[in-house]
């Protein structure tokens, strides 16, 4: 069975107490592409990006995850997942944090320091294996979260504003690994509010105002707004303030 | 396997924070040692003036007391204004009258008790008095011990069983957690587990202390204390962990000490409750410091066996099994599966 669409979403609406975040919503990701979630933030990116985790349940609609319903434990064993802040061990080796999210993603212990060691070389913290990580910089802990997030080879990765707080260099090191990933079958999606990124990724959806109020190719998204920037098209969207469907 | 991991995982970050732990184990023994000196050190003889009295009398009364006697009553009463005596006894003839300090009353009933030890050596028919458990030699720190020790085990895994789940919230890492394939109650039983080692060291230091340290009665077995103490611990350390779940920080978390953990040192037996009010009785029904206090004290002053103290060591362990369910539930707040 193969399938093309590895997220739906469906008429989904986040409410928190009389608050509504997000609301009829209807996304769907194929297999293998980087999707860009762009809005202003509070716009709801993260609150969406948690009900594909299957953190929270949805007010209404519903999200599948390889086709099965969220929230879902066997779903989630195939996402990546990596937050907005880094969610790490400061009393722990950079190691240890990897082999404790391992081990919850079940993964036997030697597997796990072999693959310890592979994530660790790609995020180009190799040698920094056994220091605290309280010890750590900013930008090596985003590259630690992102190297948890590959541990256990997902087929889905969720990245919440990775590339916060990261320089230039590392930025497009990372890109370069996200690309990688994609012609691997990864699916990719990735939260940003830096517009230089936005531009490499295959299909971008702009959050606003409580919906998605444009979606499409980069591309496309400036013919359709008639600006030559993907800044110039979201400020475009933006002004038009309706949801829209390309 | 994963509830392991987190266990694992626990103790390595512990290892690496020696304050924490050092605190863990050696805060308990310092606050128990400082009560035992406080309360052993209570004056067992008081001092006393005496004007105008029948020699006899005096002689006696200096087996008892501190007694000095002065000329006149003015001097008796400035040393009794400047708290340099606690009472003074004036014979008028053949009566005495005695006039007490008395603003602190363990103070005025050790008076009035030396005074009636003097007219019952007088009288010829004194009763032989037998103690059931304890002696007359038991201080108040004695009878206290058992329960202050419950107490400080429930207390201070609380505190840090509580601060330490907050501080998983806090920094995203349970969030982060969450967004894996972990149960729910695998994070509740592996952090009890993790915990629980610690707490387990802990209650044997505070106990070894306690015991051979400062020498409180134990006519008991020692084994059947450290069952009850741990016990008791794993319900404060599940009971700790659930309460986390509603607070936003620390400062939050310190406001249930008032309202969870101080009453219940007050409603577990350290105050005789039998004239109290229906409430205040049903309230310390519903503690379980008051059966954690009520086994300690039947094993360790009492001599009984696990077995006479079952029902309480059950209800305790019910406490323990409740709180971690409830913690289960209080975590999908942060995920619904």
């Amino acid at each position: 069975m193969s399938y093309e669409n590895v997220i739906e979403i469906e008429h989904f609406k986040q409410q928190f107490g009389k608050f509504v975040v997000l609301e009829n919503i209807n996304l769907t990701v194929k297999k293998g592409e980087i999707l860009g979630l762009l809005g202003p933030s509070g716009s709801g990116k993260t609150t969406l990006i948690k009900a594909i985790v299957g953190m929270s349940e949805p007010t209404k609609g519903s999200v599948y995850v390889l086709q099965t319903k969220i929230p879902s434990l066997a779903a989630v064993s195939k996402i990546g997942y990596m937050a907005q802040s880094d969610a790490l061990y400061e009393d722990l080796t950079a190691i240890d944090n990897i082999l404790f999210f391992a081990s919850l993603y079940g993964m036997k212990r030697q597997e796990a320091r072999k693959r310890a060691d592979e994530v660790l070389e790609l995020v180009l913290l190799k040698d920094e294996g056994k220091k605290l990580i309280k010890n750590f910089s900013g930008g090596m802990k985003r590259r630690l979260s992102l190297a948890i997030a590959l541990v256990h080879k997902p087929e889905i990765l969720i990245l919440d504003e990775p590339t916060v707080g990261i320089d230039p260099v590392l930025r497009i090191e990372f890109w370069k690994e996200f690309e990688r990933l994609r012609k691997e079958g990864v699916t990719i999606i990735i939260t940003t509010h830096v517009m230089g990124e936005a531009e490499h990724c295959d299909r971008l959806a702009l959050i606003r105002n409580g919906g998605i109020i444009a979606i499409g190719t980069p591309q496309e998204l400036m013919k359709q707004s008639g600006e030559n920037t993907v800044e110039g098209a979201f400020l475009y969207y933006g002004k038009e303030g309706e949801v829209k469907n390309i | 396997m994963r509830v392991l991991s987190i266990a694992k995982r626990l103790i390595k970050q512990l290892r690496g924070d020696p304050r924490s732990i050092a605190l863990m184990f050696v805060a308990p023994v310092f606050v128990m040692y400082l009560l035992s000196t406080i309360l052993t050190s209570a004056t067992k003889t008081p001092n006393l003036n005496v004007i105008s009295a029948p020699d006899a009398y005096v002689t006696k009364l200096q087996t008892l007391a501190n007694v000095s006697v002065v000329s006149s009553e003015k001097i008796a009463l400035r040393n009794l204004n400047d708290k340099s005596i606690d009472a003074y006894i004036i014979f008028n003839g053949n009566k005495p009258k005695i006039t007490i300090e008395g603003a602190d009353p363990s103070i005025t009933s050790l008076v009035m008790n030396t005074l009636n030890k003097l007219s019952m050596n007088s009288a010829s028919q004194k009763p032989e008095i037998t103690f059931l458990h304890g002696s007359k030699d038991m201080g108040a720190f004695d009878s206290m011990a058992p329960i202050l020790m419950g107490f400080f085990i429930f207390f201070f895994v609380f505190l840090i069983a509580g601060v330490a789940f907050l501080r998983e919230r806090i920094s995203g890492t349970l969030d982060r957690i969450l967004a894996t394939p972990l149960k729910r109650w695998e994070i509740v039983i592996g952090y009890f587990l993790g915990f629980g080692m610690f707490v387990s060291i802990q209650t044997i230091i505070l106990q070894v202390f306690s015991v051979y340290g400062l020498n409180v009665p134990m006519v008991g077995s020692f084994w059947a204390v450290l069952v009850i103490n741990l016990v008791l611990a794993s319900g404060s350390l599940a009971l700790g962990t659930l309460l986390s779940a509603f607070a936003r920080n620390e400062f939050q978390l310190f406001q249930f000490i008032p309202i969870v953990i101080v009453p219940q040192i007050m409603f577990s037996g350290i105050f005789d409750l039998r004239n109290s009010p229906a409430w205040a009785k049903i309230l310390s029904k519903i503690f379980p410091m008051t059966y954690g206090a009520e086994a300690l004290r039947d094993v360790m002053l009492r001599g009984k066996s696990l077995i006479d103290v079952k029902y309480d060591v059950l209800i305790l362990i019910g406490y323990a099994l409740l709180f971690l369910m409830l913690n289960t539930l209080a975590l999908k707040r942060y995920r619904k599966a």
